[in-house]
Parts: structure tokens; sequence; C-alpha cells
């Protein structure tokens, strides 16, 4: 896989613009969309994260090495699938009722979220993270490797190499990682999950992943399966 | 530079269910009734705003701020009487603005809209609307509202709201008009449409260090000047708690902000609040809890750092007694305010 070098968010609303400003500070050139104008969101992105480069979202892609979808869950689909064909793609969102509805609405209930991203992405190759920490914890968070209290992400997704370029990438953004090979994980951390919301360092996060059949999310996901 | 004379402090309650000294909880109307009174103690402390919130939900008694703010009113003289937050996209803008006219008759004045998104959606289905017109719900009302409170006849095409021709709206306040704020969490579209409007700015800190603002400071002046609008002193919102004792006051709040976010996160799936977030917050980010002069440090630290004008306390997450809250108030109006103008008045800042 090529190196990276441009990253391209999709999506400049809370989390799109803080991986802007990580990733600006980690060195990446940054391209950065939102559903509207380039025009809309160029103050935003000039004074909030000055140094990226706002565009459409086929401007964010046709340059960039990494996508990032910083978009609510309920509107990946607005986006075509041709569009991130080949592409390596970062699957940061989660289904938030608040903002997206009513789940069986927006998602099938036989799978994660992240499963029917690549369903529907299904010439790209995905790979979660980012998504169970909130959007100022990722900004307050973010420290050089080796710091002390440093706080982990966990990475997963099913093509191996991906995950690991990813799980760089995000050691590059700021954070330690936990990988797992396997995107129907991602669902260890949806909402409702013991790591949903929380920011924990590599050891205690990879404590509770290692332990997710015992939480009673685990548990209660376990049931559904088995029913 | 802080202005200290035009500097304005209010507190702010969403109308938690009050504990009795034995833990047992009071009524959602006995609960509402302790707003009424605190609202006539920071009267007399010199308070300058209370605000009320609106929430659908067993954990808070208040889902119609604009009564218990017209009871307030009527025991108050000079506190301004402010609703935290009216969630918009649920409600009528006709009604919106009827009631807070009302209310601003009532109170010679003292009324102030606080519109926002609303961080809770029970009203969405409650009042038959859907989440996931989320943003434009929000978008059409605000332009209806605006138009309303122009207080002239009004000719509106809805698509979310009621279609209307060259009708008026009743009753016709008597002084400037409705003041209106715009509640924002963290997002930098609402603070351009806030611009773009004129009105006043007040950001819910809820989460994190009020150091990650200082851009959208930048972003809201910038939007105004794009507009050609007014840049008013902006307002902030976050928890907080005091005690004369600051051990006792990181207990209580422990206790009671934990088991208010824990409860709601548990409708959201957010992970329960650990210790070590909970610290973080009270040392550096969004919960001013501590004995007065830590609150008063902190608080003072965020008007400065933010420029602000307003500084707005929530007050009795969770199921504080009415000894606690109101004690907290007191210690607020005599204490901490008195303080922060003093601290921002001198040269060193903490
Ligand atoms: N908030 C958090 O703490 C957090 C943390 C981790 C992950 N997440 C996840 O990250 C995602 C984004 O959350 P958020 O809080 O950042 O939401 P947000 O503040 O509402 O931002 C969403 C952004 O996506 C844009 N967008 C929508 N449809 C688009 C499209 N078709 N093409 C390009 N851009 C589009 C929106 O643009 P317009 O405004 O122009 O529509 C907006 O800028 C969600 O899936 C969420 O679950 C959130």
């Amino acid at each position: 896989m090529s190196e990276i070098k441009t990253v391209g968010i999709i999506g400049a609303g809370k989390v799109g613009i803080v991986l802007a400003q990580l990733a600006l500070a980690a060195g990446y050139h940054v391209r950065i969309s939102g559903s509207g104008s380039v025009q809309k969101i160029a103050l935003t992105i000039s004074t909030l994260a000055p140094g990226a480069t706002p565009a459409t979202n086929q401007g964010v892609v046709s340059k960039s090495d990494l996508i990032i979808l910083a978009i609510p869950l309920s509107r990946y689909k607005n986006i075509p699938a041709k569009l991130l064909k080949g592409k390596l793609v970062i699957d940061a969102m989660n289904y938030w009722w608040e903002t997206d509805g009513i789940r069986e609405e927006v998602l099938d209930p036989s799978s994660t979220s992240s499963e029917q991203v690549q369903q529907y992405f299904n010439k790209s190759t995905i790979v979660k993270t980012f998504n169970h920490m909130g959007y100022h914890n990722l900004q307050e968070e973010a420290k050089a490797a080796g710091e002390a209290n440093r706080k982990a992400l966990f990475v997963t997704g099913d093509n191996h190499e991906a995950v690991d370029q990813v799980a760089q990438f995000v050691n590059t953004m700021g954070f330690d990682t936990v990988r797992h090979y396997r995107l129907a994980d991602g669902i260890m951390t949806e909402p409702g999950s013991e790591l949903f919301g929380a920011s924990l360092t590599q050891p205690d996060l990879q404590n509770v992943i290692d332990h997710f059949d015992e939480t009673e999310f685990g548990q209660k996901i376990k049931a559904e399966k088995g029913a | 530079m802080v202005n200290v004379d035009k500097l304005q402090f209010g507190l702010e309650t969403f109308g938690d269910i009050v504990a009795k000294e034995d833990g047992e909880l009071l009524t959602a109307g006995q609960s509402i009734r302790q707003i009424v009174k605190e609202g006539e103690l920071a009267d007399k402390l010199g308070i300058d705003v209370i605000g009320v919130g609106e929430h659908h939900r067993p954990d808070y008694s208040v889902s119609s701020p604009e009564v218990v703010l017209g009871a307030i009113a009527s025991v108050t003289k000079q506190i301004k009487l402010a609703t935290a937050v009216t969630v918009l996209s649920s409600d009528n803008p006709v009604r919106v603005y009827e009631r807070f006219a009302t209310l601003e008759g009532l109170s010679q004045g003292r009324a102030q809209v606080m519109l926002g998104r609303g961080s809770f959606t029970e009203s969405f289905p409650l009042f038959g609307y859907d989440l996931i017109d989320y943003d434009d719900l929000f978008n059409e009302k605000l332009e209806m509202y605006s138009q309303l409170i122009k207080e002239k006849p009004i000719t509106w095409d809805g698509k979310f709201t009621q279609s209307l021709k060259d009708q008026d709206v009743y009753p016709k306040t008597d002084y400037d008009g409705l003041e209106t704020y715009i509640g924002i969490g963290g997002s930098p579209e609402s603070i351009i449409r806030a611009a773009r409007y004129g009105y006043k700015v007040i950001l819910a800190i809820i989460g994190g260090q009020a150091d990650r603002f200082v851009p959208y400071l930048d972003l809201y002046k910038k939007a105004a000047a794009q507009y050609n609008m007014p840049v008013y002193p902006v307002a902030v919102h976050s928890h907080g708690f005091i005690a004369d004792d600051e051990d006792e006051a990181v207990e209580v709040a422990w206790k009671n902000i934990k088991a208010n976010f824990d409860r709601i996160g548990l409708t959201r799936g957010w992970a329960p609040m650990s210790r070590e977030q909970f610290d973080g917050e009270t040392q550096s980010g969004s919960f001013y809890v501590g004995n007065p002069e830590h609150v008063a440090q902190r608080i003072a630290r965020t008007i400065n750092l933010l420029d602000l004008g307003r500084f707005d306390l929530v007050y009795g997450a969770g199921n504080q007694t009415a000894a606690q809250r109101e004690r907290m108030i007191e210690l607020y109006g005599t204490k901490v305010i008195p303080r922060v103008k003093e601290i921002l008045s001198g040269e060193a800042v903490a």
C-alpha cells in the first residue's frame, strides 16, 4: 500500500475537524469536505484547522492516500460507492440515534455498522477506528508516542495489512492502538459497550477487549447471536 | 480585557428532582416549587440571570419552563428569566413567541429566550417530529422565529411549520423586543448560524477544557464580520457545585454529577463516568466544583481565557437536597461572584 502523505476527511463536523487538526499537527496534508459547497466550510476550516484544504467529496478523495469517513452513519449512502473505489478508508462512524433516527431504518440488525459500510463500499478497504472516543477527548488526549498516560484506540478490519497501516497512522495521530483483524469486532466499541466514550491506556483497553465476552454488553451481543 | 462591571453571572437548573435529607426523592411538584424559591433567593443575592431547562423525562421536573419562570417573575425584581434551553426544533415558533412575550410582560422586560437544538431527544417523538430532520427543523423554525420577533404581520411558507398569510402575533412587547441567545454545543456550523442571525451566543461547555473553544470565538467574530452583524460578549454555561468545604463539595458533586451523567449515558450507550474523568473535569475541565475560592479561581480563568461577558453555573445535577442547593446559591452569590470580580480586576489571574 502506498505511503500516507495526504489525509482526506469526509465530514467537517466536530470529529472531522478534530481529526484534521491532529493530522495537520502530525505533518500530513489534509483535505476535508462537508455536505454542502466548499464555500460553506471555508471560514470554519481556515479558522479551526488552518492549513487544511476545504474541498468537495470528489476533491477530497481523488488526492488523498487515506480517507476518513466522519459523517453521521445515516448519511454514508449519500456518497457514491464508486467514489471510494480502491481506497483505504477509516470508518469513524457510529450509529447514534439522536442524529440517525431509528436503528432499523439505518442498519440491518443482523450485522455491525462497519460491516454494512464495507458491504456498501465493496471496492474499498474499511478499517474501523477513532469512533469510540469523544471528539474533545481525541483533541485533548493526543500525545507523542512514549508520553505518560497516552491513550489508545481500537483498530479493527478484515484486511491485515490495512489494519497495520492504519494502526501506524493512528500512532502518528497521537494514540496507542489495540488491533484486531476482524471488522465485525467493531461491535466491541459501539454505543452501549463499555468502551464507548471511554479514554483508556493501551493495557486497560486491551484488557477490556480481551474480556469483551464477559462484559454486560458482550453478554447481550452473545445472547442475540445465539437467539 | 474583560469588563468587570458589565460581567453577568447566571444560575441555570435543568429541574432535577430534589432529594430529602434521608435520600428519598421529592415529587416533581415539590421540586418545581423549590426552583421558584431558589429564583427568589438568587434575585435577593443580586445574581443576574436564572435559567430553567426544558426536559420531557422522569428524572427532571420541568417540561414547561416559562410557567416556572412566570412564577419566579412574580416574586423577583431584577433577575433575568431565561430558558436553558428552549428546544425550538420540536416547538412551534408562534407559541414560543407568545409564551415569551407573555413572560416579558409579566416580568417587565426580564424574559430571555435561549434557543437550542437541545441535547435530549424525547421531545421529538413526543411532538410528532422525526429526528432525522433534526437540522432542517431547527433551521426552518429559527428563520420563522426571527421573523416573528419583529412583531409585525408575517407571511410565511412552511414545510415543517404552518404557513401564514399576513398574520399578526400577540401580545406585543413593551420593551426592546425579545432578547435572544442561541445555545451552542461544539458544532462550528451552529456558531456561524448564530452570527448570521445576529443573536447572542451561549456556549454549553459540558465536557473537556474551555481552552478548546478559543478558536470558536475567533470563528464567531469572523462570521459576524462576514455577515455584517454585531459581535456580542459570549456567554458560557457549565456544571458546578460549591460547598464551604472543598472535600464535601467534591464528594457531593462526584456522587450527583456522576449519577446524572451515567443515567443519561445509559440511554445513549456511553460508558459510565470514571473517577479519573471526573477529577480531570474538576481540575481543568468543565465542572466548577469546590470551595468558593477554588471555584472562583476557575471561573475567573475561564472568563479571562474566553473573554466572556457572562458565566452561567448549572446547578442541582443529580438529586441534591434543598439545603445543598440553597447553600450553593448563597455561596455563589455572596462569595464566588465578588471574588471572581476581584480576581479579574487585579492583575494576576491564576
Ligand atoms: N461527536 C463525537 O464525539 C464522535 C466521536 C467519534 C465518532 N463520532 C462519529 O463521527 C461521525 C460524525 O460525528 P460528528 O459529531 O462530527 O457529527 P457532526 O458534527 O454533525 O458533523 C457531521 C459532518 O458530516 C457532514 N456530512 C453529512 N453528510 C455528508 C456527505 N454526504 N458528504 C460530506 N459531508 C457530509 C456534515 O456536513 P453538513 O453540516 O454540511 O451537513 C457535517 O460537517 C458520526 O458518525 C459519529 O457517530 C462522533
